[in-house]
């Protein structure tokens, strides 16, 4: 791209009356990262609260050809909001002042930079539960979810973000105002574009209100640690409580390496000796929550688990759950950088998978770790290197795509909530096909026939291939 | 790869910045980035402009200057990254490397060079400063100051500390804190008190009645001569190698006696004591001396806690609440004594603002030198304090004290709201200190 002339910076000065337009050097690479990998500088950042504005400056980019870069907070881990192209940023993170929680209708009504964390407080004072709950979600603006359909522990019982998304209103690339979906749970007027834009990732359009859909939250829940001495118990024992009749709120793996992680960097009392740890979580009305977990116990000690513990008090209970937090920065003390990958698996396939994933870590020789959400078959391989180490970054690339590979061959699919960005752009056509891609690709040109709108994300390039060691 | 590059890379620290995943953990966590608006001044964006200059993306290291000078040094990032970066050190490092590049005018040089390397490391020159309220009126560098701009902000706004300034103490009075005072009761500890230069050029009965409380809950204290300031200020300006030098000499001062513990009641300088055997890590003849030092240092909230804690006596009832030093709570990561103190005086309710943890704007100079910023922090911490209905909010740190008392004059609350030194408090309530006046409208 032709760095934008001083005369178009002019033109969007005009246009943005009421916010700010960043163009000094240390603005510009402020908003040139992501949680991913790659620096790339835009021509101009731009924050307004306005939405008549921010349409404006659609239409203008329009007109001239500017790629345009939405973004929330930069927590994407694909490369999602990265101005691969130059041109303009647009930070909806100051778009924050909307947060109505509407209880007659159980819906909350959001400006798309509010915290995510802000929704579930907002509802929770009010008896209500907005249930998707990345871990990112006390950074993470409700518009990053959206645009990338985040999913968190919760998913395994209540869904993700697409599951409680029933209206938007959304700046087209073309730079109109549409309005999708309502305040009703049913609505089957014309094509779902409320669900097309959700998990889009940016390149339909910009999001700038959401209706949220609310439940009611759940009055207790109660918590069970099991440690296996071996994986594959650990997974039997998860296919079992599964086929029972119950349905965890959450389903947590912790492996060996990431145990021995955790109490190498906050000794929290886990078993390194041990093969796996599973945490559950029920949810739902007291009576029948005491009744699962007695139940979930009951199964986990039959599949041989070696220890079963149910914490009776809120501060054990908050205990169990660190250990699961501390995970993530446990690992990155072993080695700083950390390729987190979210490769998701039908649930019949958890145990496939983590045999894969074994052979795959002894075959290029790297650190890889694997935790997360079992329960739903998305599994976190995390890989941790050292980027500065070219020749072992290569081995990463190599390991990451036969994890894309052992995960899609598996009936998975690459990305289960991180999203395609830049990173997993390359290995789009091996899942859905070169057909699947193309309608993909037709819809797009429908929507942004300039290809204006966070171009340079989902469809490949040609010739493109995932690049860590640059 | 060149040699000057090579250096600069090592001077940034860039290994340190590599630890940084960008996560943006830390956003909700640093006050500037939630009042200014913009990743330039998150910690996220701050770390980013080191290691892009330190991997030569950025060439003009001037990008950086106006992000760095506008972090408030207050570490609350630190607290909150899961992955453990250093930021302080980052911080510091790219500020020295800053500063050693850079060419001030001549006035602003002299005006540095006053600042650092007399006013502060000088018993005698911060003597004069706390008789003179402030160096502008008697020292003559008023106009110097104008002149160069370093503190360009502050001749306007100076009425408006001047205001909040605390009553000083005669300098008859102040000349000498007692060499020495033996426990009250059976002694339970030696320890050598830490006077501070700006806490003793203004605070200077806050530092009587910590000895006075010292003494009481069974410490024999000293009053260790020749010891100078903490060095803090010089650090935080990039002054590295002045720092240093006021180190050795505390250290120094502080080995000829053998005591349990080295105690002060400033969070801002008990966090650079404690530091200071990061500070000298490198020097091989000084490592040890330093670590051993840091491992003696602590705070008055914590000795006083190992001691048993302040009896208080049964007072009047009032509601009060606590703003953290950041220092003490990111650096010192000192955060339970002090409530634990608070809370266990008699008829004394303890309720926590919202965002309790965040900077009140004050951070070392940066209210003088950053003073439109530092208003903009301090008005949206006084709304937490506010909502707390609180008569009295207490503080651990010269600084934030003044900052305090500067928001409750903004705020015009100073009819029914007061800010005072956590030793103040206690002391007051332990029957030491003649009660501050108290605000009378809370009453209703
Ligand atoms: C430590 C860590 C843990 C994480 N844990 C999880 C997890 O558990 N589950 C999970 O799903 N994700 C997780 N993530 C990934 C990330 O937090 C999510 O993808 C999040 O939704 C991104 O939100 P954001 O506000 O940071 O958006 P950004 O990263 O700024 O943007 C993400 C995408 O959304 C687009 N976008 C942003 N706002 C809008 C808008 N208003 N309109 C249109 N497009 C927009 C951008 O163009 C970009 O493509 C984690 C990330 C980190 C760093
Ligand atoms: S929390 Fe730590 S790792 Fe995350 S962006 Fe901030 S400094 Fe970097
Ligand atoms: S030290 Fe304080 S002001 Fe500076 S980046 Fe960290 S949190 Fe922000």
């Amino acid at each position: 791209m032709k760095p934008l002339t001083e005369k178009q910076l002019n033109e969007i000065r005009q246009i943005v009356q009421t916010g700010r337009v960043l163009t000094s050097e240390s603005d510009r690479f402020s908003y040139a990262y992501d949680a991913s990998f790659g620096t790339y500088l835009p021509d101009v950042v731009i924050q307004t609260k306005d939405v008549q504005e921010l349409a404006e400056l659609v239409k203008f980019a329009n007109r001239e050809l500017i790629p345009v870069y939405p973004r929330g907070q930069s927590t994407s881990l694909s490369g999602g909001p990265l101005p691969v192209k130059g041109g303009m940023v647009i930070d909806l993170s100051v778009m924050n002042d909307l947060l109505e929680i509407d209880e007659e209708d159980l819906v909350a009504i959001v400006s798309p930079g509010v915290l995510t964390a802000d929704i579930h407080k907002a509802a929770e004072k009010k008896g209500l539960m907005y249930p998707p709950d990345p871990s990112s979600s006390h950074v993470s603006t409700i518009g990053g979810n959206l645009a990338e359909n985040s999913g968190g522990p919760r998913g395994l019982k209540y869904g993700v973000t697409k599951d409680y998304v029933i209206g938007l209103e959304v700046i087209t690339p073309q730079g109109e105002i549409i309005r999708t979906g309502g305040r009703t749970v049913k609505n089957v007027t014309g094509y779902d574009l409320t669900k097309l834009i959700v998990g889009s990732e940016g390149t339909l359009g910009i999001i700038t209100k959401a209706i949220l859909r609310l439940i009611p939250k759940p009055p207790a829940s109660e918590t069970v640690m099991a440690i296996f001495d071996s994986l594959v118990d650990a997974g039997r024992a998860i296919s079992r409580i599964l086929t029972s009749g119950i349905l965890p709120a959450k389903m947590e793996l912790l492996d060996q390496a990431s145990m021995v992680a955790v109490e190498n960097y906050q000794p929290s009392g886990l078993p390194k000796d041990a093969e796996a740890l599973i945490l559950i979580e029920l949810d739902g009305h007291p009576i029948a929550v005491r009744d699962e977990a007695e139940q979930v116990f009951r199964v986990c000690r039959e599949i041989g688990a070696r220890e079963v513990r149910v914490p009776q008090t809120k501060e054990e209970k908050e205990q169990a759950w660190k250990a699961r937090k501390l995970v993530s920065p446990a690992i990155v003390r072993v080695k700083p950088t950390k390729i987190s990958e979210d490769a998701t698996v039908p649930r019949s396939k958890i145990p496939e998978m983590c045999r894969r994933l074994q052979e795959i870590k002894k075959k290029y020789n790297i650190d890889l770790v694997v935790f997360g959400h079992i329960g739903d078959g998305n599994l976190h391989p995390n890989i941790i290197a050292d980027k500065s180490d070219k020749e072992e970054m290569r081995r990463v690339e190599k390991a990451v795509a036969e994890i894309f590979e052992a995960a899609v061959e598996l009936g998975g699919t690459l990305s289960g909530e991180h999203g395609i960005g830049v990173m997993k752009a390359p290995f789009m056509e091996m899942e859905l096909g070169a057909a699947g891609l193309e309608m993909m690709k037709r819809i797009k040109q429908a929507w942004d026939p300039n290809n204006i709108m966070n171009p340079g994300k989902i469809f490949p390039e040609p010739g493109q291939k995932l690049v860590l060691s640059e | 790869m060149n040699e000057p590059f090579t250096s600069l890379r090592e001077e940034l620290r860039y290994e340190k910045t590599n630890r940084c995943v960008q996560c943006g953990y830390c956003l909700p966590a640093c006050p500037t980035f939630l009042t200014m608006g913009k990743e330039t001044h998150s910690p996220r964006g701050r770390i980013n402009l080191v290691k892009m200059a330190a991997e030569g993306k950025i060439q003009d290291l001037s990008a950086l200057e106006e992000p760095l000078d506008l972090c408030l040094g207050c570490r609350a990032c630190e607290t909150v990254c899961p992955t453990g970066v250093e930021y302080g050190v980052i911080l510091e490092s790219a500020r020295a490397a800053l500063a050693r590049r850079k060419k001030y005018t001549v006035a602003k040089k002299a005006m540095r060079s006053f600042l650092f390397k007399k006013v502060f490391p000088s018993r005698k020159a911060m003597n004069l400063l706390g008789n003179a309220m402030w160096l502008y009126e008697k020292s003559g560098a008023q106009k110097l100051a104008r002149k160069s701009g370093l503190l360009k902000n502050m001749p306007a706004h100076l009425g408006e500390f001047e205001a909040v300034l605390p009553q000083t103490v005669s300098p008859a009075e102040r000349s000498r804190l007692p060499r020495f005072t033996p426990a009250q009761g059976e002694k339970k500890y030696t320890v050598a008190f830490f006077v501070g230069c700006v806490m003793d050029a203004m605070f200077h009965k806050i530092n009587q009645l910590s000895i006075q409380l010292l003494a009481q809950v069974g410490c024999d204290v000293i009053v260790v001569e020749n010891q100078t300031c903490c060095g803090a200020l010089h650090a935080h300006a990039g002054e590295v190698e002045d720092s240093k030098q006021l180190a050795k000499r505390n250290i120094e001062a502080f080995e000829r006696h053998d005591v349990d513990f080295i105690v002060n009641n400033a969070g801002g300088c008990g966090a650079m004591l404690i530091e200071y055997d990061h500070l000298l890590a490198d020097e091989p003849q000084w490592a040890e001396r330093a670590r051993q030092f840091a491992q003696k240092t602590r705070d008055i909230s914590q000795v006083l806690v190992l001691c048993g804690g302040v009896q208080g006596k049964a007072g009047r009832a009032e509601r009060v609440t606590y703003q953290r030093s950041c220092h003490m709570t990111n650096v010192q990561k000192v955060t339970r004594e002090p409530l634990q103190l608070i809370q266990s005086l008699p008829n004394v309710e303890l309720v926590e603002m919202e965002e309790a943890n965040m900077c009140c704007g004050s951070a070392g100079i940066y209210n003088l030198v950053q003073y439109d910023a530092s208003m903009e922090i301090l008005d949206h911490k006084m709304k937490h304090v506010k909502d707390t209905e609180a008569t009295t909010v207490i503080t651990t740190n010269p600084g934030c004290l003044l900052q305090m008392k500067l928001g409750i004059e903004r705020e015009k609350l100073g009819d029914r709201m007061r800010a005072v030194h956590l030793v103040e408090y206690l002391a007051e309530r332990a029957g030491i200190a003649e009660p501050q006046p108290q605000p009378v409208a809370s009453q209703s």
